[in-house]
């Protein structure tokens, strides 16, 4: 994956579920400004929330001093998109051990993995350089409903594996 | 510190309790509605409503409390019914394609009425 034009923003919170509802505002006022309409907007908000949950769930195991990093590309070719990429120092995982699960298991959690991948069409995890995650997502304007296409159908970004680091 | 997340909680004449929860459900607030709605069911309610009206975010971890609802009700042959939820919450139900796993209605009124 080639390296993103320099940020337009990038923001650094600390890992406290609290923070998750200003940073949404954030989104959702930056993607409408961007010519994301509002379920498209309301899409990369549930994307970037449940990529920040995981971090802090999993990535720091609900300590609330964790760093996290977030950081908002406007990509120009080939197509307009909006990329986003999430730091943390957490939890190190190989993310070929990291999949959703299956759906028809009714159950509660793991989720996260399964959303971000529907709303999106990169959604990928990468280890940190020196520690923690980075997961990377990205959207254009124009794709106002989830991903409907099979699994199998999807490039290997889109079909990677999620964050959920419980997995 | 996490502000306490509002939650209206209404018992009717049969055992049907109805809980409105308001605002944003979401890693900060879950808890609180998790712990509400054990408590609630702990009752023994016959019919539990989850009245969506005034919740305009859901993340993984509301559906994931409301999942947990439906499986404890069920154990206590009690049912469960999300109604009148905004777009952006019954979007979150149809990707986790939970959608045909609850019973989602329109609006209180039916639910009562179900």
């Amino acid at each position: 994956m080639s390296p993103p034009p320099h940020a337009v923003i990038r923001l650094q919170i600390l890992s406290r579920p609290e923070l998750l509802a200003p940073v949404r505002s954030m989104v959702l006022s930056l993607s409408e400004r961007f010519g994301f309409d509002e379920v498209e907007s309301g899409h990369l908000a549930l994307a970037i929330d449940e990529a920040l949950a995981n971090v802090i769930r999993h990535g720091y195991g609900s300590s609330p001093d964790g760093r996290i990093w977030i950081s908002f590309h406007l990509i120009d070719e080939p197509a307009p998109c909006f990329r986003i990429e999430i730091e943390d120092e957490g939890k190190q995982v190989d993310p070929e051990s990291i999949a959703p699960r299956r759906l028809e298991d009714v159950r509660p959690g793991g989720l996260g993995v399964h959303i971000m991948r529907e709303v999106t069409e990169t959604c990928a995890f990468e280890p940190r350089k020196p520690s923690g995650m980075k997961v990377i997502l990205e959207k254009s304007p124009g794709e106002s409903h989830h991903d409907s296409r099979p699994e199998s159908s999807r490039s290997s970004d889109e079909a990677g594996p999620g964050p959920d680091r419980s997995q | 510190m996490p502000r306490d997340f509002p939650i209206d909680v209404d018992q009717n004449e049969g055992g049907v309790v109805v809980v409105r929860p308001l605002g944003e459900v979401d890693l900060a607030s879950s808890p609180q509605l998790r712990a509400k709605l054990g408590e609630l069911i702990a009752g023994n309610p016959t019919r539990l409503i989850l009245d969506l009206s005034q919740v305009s975010y859901m993340d993984s971890s509301g559906v994931a409390t409301l999942v947990e609802a439906m499986q404890q009700c069920r154990r206590n042959s009690a049912t469960l019914a999300l109604a009148a939820l905004q777009t952006r919450v019954r979007s979150v139900f149809e990707i986790a394609r939970l959608d045909t796993v609850f019973d989602i209605q329109d609006d209180l009124e039916s639910a009562l009425k179900g």
